[in-house]
């Protein structure tokens, strides 16, 4: 059987962190992904990422103000001032490591200013900062020699008895399915934005990681907390980075408006996430549309800096919408982007208590989009995800390998696990007389983005709720039409539509369950953010039999108390 | 709009796999890419057609494959501007790569390139306590560059590849380039040794095909040739997998035998760059040389001089004078 100290799941930013972080201390470490690393989704990060540095008069307590008051003070403060007080260190080690950042004209690392933020504190490479990086990162992987289990497909945590002893993976090429041992095991498998159409997100965000770590019995926290971005394109739903309106760029309505006038007089375009999403969709209802779209303007930038700044943003709105950003404005709207609830864990990547305060899955770590720390709290401010990544894909990182030299491996059968996941894969494929994979997945997003989208209501959710279990009824007679062993990508699909099934109704059951409005959550029958009642996490598990779990524990404060939200 | 989509496929689970054209006809909209055309097939049609994508915005690298006979990205190319007359496009795998299954193929020669480059940053110096200084423009170039998303495009239409899957290629010289680039990179001369050798940065026959296959505007041949002039500029001594110079004396016998002939002899070519008595490395060329022939590339070893050859050597001689004098 193959086994590893540590075995990384997801090789984004998250797990690349991680496993160079353990390759780099010597650690028995092996990542495992479904695509080759640099196809994650964190190629596809635009804007920046966000570090207060001193020597630039930048103070990290300001970082962490801005991004408690961007999360609505659901935000776990020592996590918060955690990541805030590590950026410095780890943005010069990105750099370090090779990354190409835009200089200004002494040679250092240049900023530019991002949504929710008071100073402009966003590090990046034209827009295309994710990319950069997770290049970077795979060069570093390459360097240390890190076994890597390219386009395999994780479908299983090992665990018994509340620990994680490996996986049960699917060898895409083959199709053969293995068990692979780990005393510790860390999810980095990202987002699950594909729950949701339209979407940004690439195929390949279907929340995998959060699914199995919710079925091994770990709670999912604040998972109705689900980012819409405010300029995502007409049509496919493609994300136009926010480094469009840090550079300056406007929003306009069809009388040529520029609305957030109205709606945050001080930030304009550059108030928080949820505030310009929320404004968009005011002005498309109230008519002030041009086809269910409002206009990004980037015309006044000039040629010379969108092709210098923002030239990935005029190739896709070329490529997509066939529209010239030098030469006329383009149609977006708010579109789903980015989860801020995930796996609980603690500062260190835990996802279980050692205090024993809530419980979870012992020997299993989480780090990324698919783990919430939780650092963005109800609204994440642009430019702090890939900061997250890879701060706490070290520190999970760190953790696991603690937690790896101090236990053993977990005894298990490997016969069983393989035997069972094989089984479960066979009933799939025997299937006849249902729906096709694709089918049940677009009914469930676009339910998702009826009940669930930036205005929410008791009655939408719940109905969005029951729509989504009915479709877990379906998906058990699901159709796999290909029935063959090599690079089977429909078989693949179908795991992971059951993954979003689950995520999807706990979105929901979250949603239906705050009773209030707070950052991205804006509800029209609790239009009031209630910090009297509502200043906690709701964390869900899975069962008993077809039941979820909840259970609520307190937000953590240590400096910033809440206050109005204004911008 | 309705649009026949052929598809080049192939199953390795059948009992004697043999690559096969389907044709799917489908209704498209005006904005469809040839991706989203897969896509509908593959989600309301055949589920068992194999393809790999991600982004659907040109920036993972999944989606390389050839449309109508070129390696492009699905996602960027758009169905309308494909369509044949009779309102067909042809959909293939990429090129010079094993096929796994339909339209996904077998990506290890790939890696295994971009890892022979050693493509991470090599600072000889101790790393500063903040970052490293470094001009904009040296960055905003590298950027360029930086650009790459490994899908492996320009690979697929790489003509030397054809014939020679020794050649390092035009992704993985790319990737190169940017070390030799990157002012914090200080191994540039093992470097450019290295990428001298065999298989390196003077097999590339300046086709341009990477070029035009390229999405992102890495333009792969115009970083092999700004790394041959490094290498020649800085005098780059012996190196190469092996520790001989090929690379250098490769340009060297090239001068040579066409101001003696007037033209290329390629034959000859390899034998003076890999020296006339290396007998292993000669024996190692000879897949490739059987490949060119299989391919009808190979050129025949008794080629004339071509008339008028004098006129060539004049000019040779010129343009060797005016080097020296440029050099002084
Ligand atoms: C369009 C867009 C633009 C963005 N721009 C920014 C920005 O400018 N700044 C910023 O800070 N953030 C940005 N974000 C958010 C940020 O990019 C992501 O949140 C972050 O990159 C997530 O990284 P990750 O490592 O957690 O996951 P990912 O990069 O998504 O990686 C997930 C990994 O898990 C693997 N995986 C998943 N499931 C399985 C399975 N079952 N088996 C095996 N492997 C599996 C995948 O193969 C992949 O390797 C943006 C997001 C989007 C969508
Ligand atoms: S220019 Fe060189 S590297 Fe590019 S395709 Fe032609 S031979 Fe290959
Ligand atoms: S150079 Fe261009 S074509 Fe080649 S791998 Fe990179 S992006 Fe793709
Ligand atoms: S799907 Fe990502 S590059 Fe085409």
């Amino acid at each position: 059987m193959y086994s590893h100290d540590v075995l990384v799941l997801g090789a984004g930013l998250a797990g690349m962190r991680a496993a160079l972080e353990a390759a780099r201390s010597g650690a028995n470490v092996a990542m495992l992904s479904k695509v080759y690393p640099v196809r994650s989704h964190s190629n596809a990060a635009q804007g920046g990422i966000n570090a207060a540095l001193t020597d630039r008069g930048d103070d990290w307590h300001e970082h962490a103000y801005d991004t408690v008051k961007g999360s609505d003070f659901l935000g776990d403060q020592d996590a918060i001032e955690v990541m805030c007080r590590e950026a410095g260190q780890e943005l010069i080690n990105l750099e370090h490591m090779g990354v190409i950042f835009n200089r200004d004209d002494e040679g250092r690392l240049g900023t530019r200013a991002f949504g929710g933020q008071r100073r402009a504190r966003t590090f990046f490479v034209a827009d295309i900062t994710g990319q950069a990086i997770l290049h970077v990162m795979y060069e570093q992987i390459l360097k240390y020699n890190v076994r890597v289990y390219d386009e395999w497909y994780a479908t299983t945590l090992i665990t018994d008895h509340g620990r994680c002893g490996g996986v049960v993976a699917m060898e895409m090429r083959t199709g053969e399915v293995h068990a692979i041992r780990a005393k510790a095991v860390i999810l980095a498998t990202g987002g699950l934005g594909r729950v949701f159409e339209p979407s940004t997100n690439a195929l390949i965000c279907t929340g995998d990681g959060m699914s199995l770590a919710y079925r091994a019995g770990a709670p999912l926290m604040d998972m109705e907390m689900v980012q819409y971005h405010p300029t995502t394109l007409k049509g496919s739903g493609v994300l136009l980075s926010e480094g469009a309106r840090g550079e300056g760029a406007y929003l306009i309505n069809s009388r040529g408006e520029r609305f957030m006038e109205r709606y945050a007089p001080n930030m304009m375009e550059l108030a928080s996430r949820d505030v310009v999403s929320r404004a968009e969709i005011t002005e498309i209802n109230e008519g002030n549309d041009i086809d269910g779209c409002v206009l990004l303007d980037c015309r006044h930038l000039g040629r010379a800096k969108i092709m210098e700044r923002l030239m990935y943003i005029h190739e896709v709105a070329m490529d997509l919408v066939g529209v010239d950003i030098t030469k006329d404005p383009v149609p977006i709207r708010p579109g789903v982007h980015y989860q801020m609830g995930g796996i609980k864990t603690d500062v260190d990547g835990r996802c279980w208590d050692p205090s024993g305060g809530w419980k979870g899955v012992e020997g299993l770590f989480a780090a990324g989009e698919t783990a919430c720390v939780s650092v963005h709290g109800g609204n994440r401010l642009g430019a702090n995800s890939l900061l997250d990544t890879v701060i706490f894909g070290r520190r999970s990182a760190e953790a696991a390998m603690d937690y790896a030299s101090a236990n053993n491996h977990l005894e298990f059968s490997e016969d069983n696990w393989v035997g069972g996941e094989k089984a479960t894969m066979q009933a799939l494929l025997d299937n006849s007389g249902g729906d096709l994979v694709a089918k049940v997945r677009l009914d469930m997003a676009t339910a998702m983005d009826e009940g669930l989208g930036v205005y929410r209501t008791e009655e939408g959710m719940q109905r969005a709720l029951d729509a989504v279990r009915g479709m877990k009824d379906r998906f058990k007679n699901v159709i796999v039409q290909d029935k063959g062993k090599a690079f089977n990508t429909n078989l693949i699909f179908a795991l992971e539509l059951g993954c979003m099934l689950d995520c999807a109704e706990a979105i929901a059951v979250g949603g239906i369950d705050r009773k209030e409005s707070r950052g991205a959550h804006s509800r029209l029958d609790y239009a009031a953010r209630d910090d009297e009642n509502w200043m906690k996490h709701i964390l869900l598990y899975q069962g008993p039999g077809d039941q979820v779990t909840k259970e609520y524990v307190p937000i953590v404060i240590t400096q910033w108390q809440p206050e109005e939200r204004k911008y | 709009m309705q649009a026949k989509v052929s598809v080049r496929r192939f199953n390795p689970d059948e009992e004697q796999p043999k690559p096969y054209d389907q044709q799917y006809d489908i209704e498209v909209e005006e904005h469809f890419t040839v991706l989203d055309a897969l896509i509908k097939v593959r989600e309301e049609v055949d589920g068992s057609l194999a393809l790999r994508c991600s982004c659907r915005a040109a920036i993972c690298g999944s989606c390389a494959m050839r449309v109508n006979g070129h390696a492009v990205l699905a996602c960027k190319a758009r169905v309308s501007q494909h369509l044949s007359d009779d309102g067909e496009v042809r959909v293939e795998p990429a090129g010079n790569q094993p096929v796994i299954k339909d339209l996904v193929v077998d990506l290890e020669p790939f890696w295994n390139k971009v890892r022979a480059v050693e493509p991470y940053l090599q600072p000889s110096l101790p790393e500063p306590e903040a970052e490293y200084l470094a001009p904009n423009e040296v960055m905003l170039h590298l950027v360029d560059v930086m650009g790459c998303i490994m899908c492996g495009a320009c690979v697929s239409d790489c003509t030397v590849l054809e014939v020679d899957p020794n050649f390092l290629g035009p992704a993985a010289l790319a990737k190169a380039y940017r070390f030799v680039a990157d002012t914090r990179d200080e191994e540039d001369s093992k470097r450019l040794g290295l990428y001298n050798g065999y298989g390196g940065i003077w097999d590339c026959t300046r086709c341009g095909e990477c070029v035009a296959a390229c999405p992102k505007g890495v333009a792969p041949m115009d970083r092999i040739m700004a790394l041959r002039e490094k290498a020649i500029e800085s005098g780059t001594p012996p190196g190469g997998y092996d520790g001989a110079a090929y690379g250098y004396r490769h340009a060297e016998a090239f001068e040579e035998i066409v101001s003696h002939k007037g033209r290329l002899e390629e034959t000859m070519l390899v034998v003076k760059t890999l020296g006339m008595f290396n007998l292993p490395k000669m024996l190692g060329m000879l897949p490739v040389g059987l490949n060119a022939m299989f391919h009808r590339k190979m050129p025949s070893p008794f080629a004339p001089t071509v008339p008028g050859v004098n006129q060539i050597r004049r000019l040779a001689a010129r343009i060797k004078m005016n080097k020296d004098g440029a050099a002084r």
